[in-house]
C-alpha cells in the first residue's frame, strides 16, 4: 500500500489493485500439468505458455488487460434482496455467500466497468467463475440490466465475457427468472441499435448459454472454452455413449455455426476494437501510439 | 386401470379391498358387505382428502408428472372446436415433443403451442418425453412470428421435464434456440399466455412461458433444475430430492408467492389425473379469461408489460 491508495478514490482502483502477490506463487495448469510461476502466467494474460489453454481469468484482470493503461471504473450495481428463498442444503445459502465473497474477495459474481479499448469507449461485463461457478443469481441479472443501461445513457457499445456453470439452485426459479430478464436487457441494447458482443470464455454452460450469451450481435469465444446447454457428461448419461473428441468446445461450435471467432486472449482487444469500430462507423483505430497494459505493467515495475 | 403413486399406496390398497369384497359378494348372494365396502370408502375418500389437502413439495412434483395427468393433447382436442396442426421449423425437422398450430376457441382464434409428453411407450418415445429439441423452438419461433403477423393470441401449454440433453440437439445448438425462443416471447406484439399444466422444467418452459400472464395448475410445478439434479449436484446425493423439491419452492403456491405465477387453477381433490375433464373444462375458463383480459390492448403496451413484468419479478422484498 502506498500514499496514492488512500489517496486516490476506491473506484478507481483497476491500477493500484490490492492484492499484487497471489497466495499460492505457483499453480498448475489444468490442461498439460505444467507449474507456472504467478508472474509468469499473470503476464501471460493466465495463458499457459506450454499448451496455450486459456485458465480462468477473474474479472479485475480482465478488465486491467483489456481497457487503456488498464484504467477502468466499476458500474454500480443494485443489490437484490439476498437468499430470497431462504435456501439451505447442507449448508446454509447465506453462509455460502460469506465464505464466497471471502474467499473470492468479490462482492458477487459479475462486475461491469467503463473504460477505453484503444480508445474506443465501451461498457465491459465479466463474469467470474471463481465466485460460485460464475451463477446467475439476481445479481448477475442486476448487473446485465445495469450494463445495458449505462451502455444506452452513453451511448456505447456493450463487451460482455461470459463464463458460468449455469443458473443460481439456490435461488431457485428466480435465478430461471434472469434468463427473460436479461434477454430484455439485450433487447434495450439492440432497440437503442448498439453493439453487443459476447465473448464466451471457458466455461460458458446452461442458461446463461440459453439466454444473454447466445443473443448477441457477434459471438466470439477463446479457444477450448466449453460452451454448452446441457454439459457432456449429462448427455454422456443420457445417450449412453461417448463423445466425440472436441464436444461442445469453442472450435466445434464454430463449425456449427454457432459462433463468429474463436480469437487467442491476447488477440481479443484489437479484435474487439476492429469490430466496434466497424459496426459503429468509426475510423480505424491507431494502435502505435497506445501501449499495451502488458508493456505498461512492465514499466511501472521499477517503481514498487 | 388407475396408476397409483408410491404414496397413495394405502389407498389402492382400500380401493382394491372393496372390489375383492364386490366380488365375493357377487359369487355368494347372500354375503351382505355394503356396509363394510361402504366404510372402506368413505376411508380412502378422507385418505385421499387428507393426502391431497397437504401434499409436499416433493409429491408434487409426483402428481405434477403423473402419467395420466391431461397433456398437451388432450386440451387441444378438447377445448379447441378447431385445430390445423402447423408443422415443422423450415430448417431442419419437425419436432414432435412440441405440438402447435391454428386453434379456435369460443370467438378468439387463437396460436396454440405445447410441450406434449405422450401418453403410452410408442407416443412417448415419438414425442421424446415432451423433451424439445431446437426444432421445437424455432418451430414456436416460427409460430408466434405467424402470431404476430396476423395479430392472434398465443397460448402455450407448458410440459416439458427440460430441453433434451442430446448430442444433435447440442450441434444444432439448443442454447441459441432456447435464448431465441424466449427473446421472441418478449418481442410479439400480441397477448402470450401460459398454462403450466404439469412440468415446467427449467430453460425448456422459460422458452415458451415468458408470457404476459402465467397461470398454473394447482400441482404443478415449474423449477430451474429437476429436483433430483439438484440434490445430486448440492446434496452430493441423487436420494434427497424430497429436501431439494421442498428448498426450490417449485410448487404453484411457492410461485404465486414469488410472483412468478399469477393465476392458480385449483385441481379437485385427487388431482387432474382423476378428474381430467373438470380440469380440461377449468383450464378452458381461464384461458378465456385471460383471454379478456388482453383483448383490445395494443402492442406496444403489451411488449411493454412483458418487459416490466419481466425486469421487476423478485425485486421487491417479500417472504418466501
Amino acid at each position: 500500500m502506498n500514499w496514492i491508495s488512500n489517496y486516490v478514490r476506491p473506484k478507481i482502483n483497476s491500477l493500484f489493485s490490492r492484492r499484487e502477490v497471489p497466495e499460492n506463487l505457483w499453480s498448475k495448469c489444468g490442461e498439460c500439468g505444467t507449474m507456472l510461476f504467478h508472474r509468469e502466467l499473470s503476464d501471460n494474460l493466465n495463458v499457459c505458455p506450454n499448451c496455450e489453454h486459456h485458465m480462468s481469468f477473474k474479472p479485475r484482470d480482465r478488465f486491467k488487460a483489456l481497457f487503456d493503461d488498464g484504467l477502468f471504473f466499476e458500474v454500480e450495481v443494485s443489490d437484490p434482496t439476498v437468499d430470497p428463498l431462504k435456501f439451505k442444503d447442507q449448508k446454509k445459502y447465506t453462509d455460502r455467500l460469506k465464505t464466497t465473497t471471502k474467499v473470492v474477495g468479490e462482492k458477487e459474481a459479475m462486475l461491469i466497468a467503463e473504460g477505453e479499448i484503444m480508445r474506443t469507449p465501451v461498457i465491459g461485463a465479466c463474469q467470474d467463475f471463481s465466485f460460485m461457478g460464475g451463477s446467475m443469481g439476481m445479481y448477475v441479472g442486476n448487473a446485465i440490466i445495469a450494463a445495458a443501461k449505462r451502455a444506452i445513457k452513453l451511448k456505447r457499445p456493450l463487451v460482455l465475457f461470459s463464463a458460468a456453470g449455469g443458473a443460481r439452485m439456490q435461488e431457485g426459479i428466480l435465478s430461471l427468472m434472469q434468463m427473460p430478464r436479461t434477454t430484455v436487457a439485450v433487447e434495450m441494447l439492440r432497440e437503442a441499435r448498439l453493439p453487443y458482443i459476447v465473448v464466451l470464455t471457458h466455461p460458458t454452460t446452461g442458461g446463461v448459454t440459453a439466454s444473454y450469451a447466445m443473443l448477441g450481435d457477434v459471438h466470439i469465444a477463446e479457444p477450448n472454452a466449453l460452451i454448452c446447454f446441457a454439459g457432456p457428461r449429462v448427455i454422456e448419461q443420457t445417450i449412453r455413449e461417448k463423445l466425440p473428441e472436441g464436444f461442445q468446445r469453442a472450435e466445434y461450435l464454430l463449425d456449427h455455426g454457432m459462433l463468429d471467432r474463436v480469437v487467442h486472449r491476447k488477440n481479443i482487444r484489437e479484435e474487439l476494437v476492429s469490430i466496434i469500430r466497424m459496426l459503429t462507423k468509426q475510423p480505424r483505430a491507431i494502435k502505435a501510439d497506445i501501449a499495451g497494459p502488458i508493456d505498461q505493467k512492465k514499466q511501472d515495475q521499477p517503481v514498487e | 386401470m388407475t396408476n397409483y403413486l408410491e404414496f397413495e399406496k394405502p389407498l389402492a390398497e382400500m380401493y382394491s379391498k372393496a372390489e375383492e369384497l364386490r366380488s365375493l359378494a357377487r359369487d355368494d348372494k347372500d354375503l351382505n358387505v355394503d356396509d363394510e365396502i361402504r366404510s372402506l370408502e368413505i376411508k380412502a375418500d378422507k385418505l385421499l382428502k387428507s393426502l391431497y389437502g397437504n401434499l409436499t413439495a416433493w409429491r408434487k412434483c409426483q402428481v405434477a408428472r403423473h402419467p395420466d395427468r391431461p397433456h398437451c393433447k388432450d386440451y387441444i382436442e378438447n377445448l379447441f372446436e378447431e385445430y390445423i396442426p402447423l408443422a415443422g421449423d423450415r430448417n431442419f425437422a419437425d419436432d414432435h415433443a412440441v405440438m402447435g398450430g391454428l386453434a379456435r376457441f369460443g370467438e378468439h382464434s387463437l396460436i396454440v403451442i405445447g410441450h406434449e409428453k405422450g401418453s403410452d411407450t410408442k407416443s412417448r418415445i415419438e414425442r421424446n418425453f415432451g423433451m424439445a429439441r431446437p426444432e421445437g423452438y424455432r418451430k414456436a419461433i416460427r409460430l408466434m412470428d405467424l402470431a404476430h403477423r396476423f395479430n392472434l393470441p398465443v397460448l402455450t401449454l407448458v410440459d416439458t421435464p427440460g430441453a433434451y440433453p442430446g448430442k444433435g440437439a447440442e450441434e444444432r445448438g439448443q442454447s441459441e434456440a432456447i435464448a431465441r425462443s424466449t427473446q421472441k416471447c418478449l418481442k410479439i406484439g400480441v397477448p402470450l399466455i401460459s398454462v403450466i399444466i404439469g412440468e415446467g422444467g427449467s430453460g425448456g418452459a422459460v422458452a415458451f412461458a415468458t408470457a404476459n400472464k402465467v397461470a398454473m395448475l394447482e400441482h404443478s410445478i415449474y423449477s430451474v433444475i429437476s429436483p433430483e439434479g439438484c440434490a445430486s449436484i448440492l446434496w452430493k446425493d441423487s436420494e434427497k430430492m424430497r429436501e431439494a423439491a421442498e428448498a426450490l419452492k417449485l410448487t404453484a403456491q411457492d410461485l404465486k408467492k414469488l410472483g412468478v405465477c399469477d393465476i392458480i387453477i385449483p385441481e379437485p381433490i385427487g388431482g387432474a389425473q382423476r378428474f381430467k375433464n373438470e380440469v380440461i373444462q377449468a383450464v378452458g375458463v381461464t384461458i378465456n379469461e385471460m383471454l379478456l383480459e388482453f383483448k383490445g390492448l395494443d402492442s406496444n403496451t403489451l411488449i411493454r408489460d412483458r418487459r416490466e413484468k419481466y425486469l421487476s419479478v423478485g425485486q421487491k422484498s417479500f417472504v418466501a
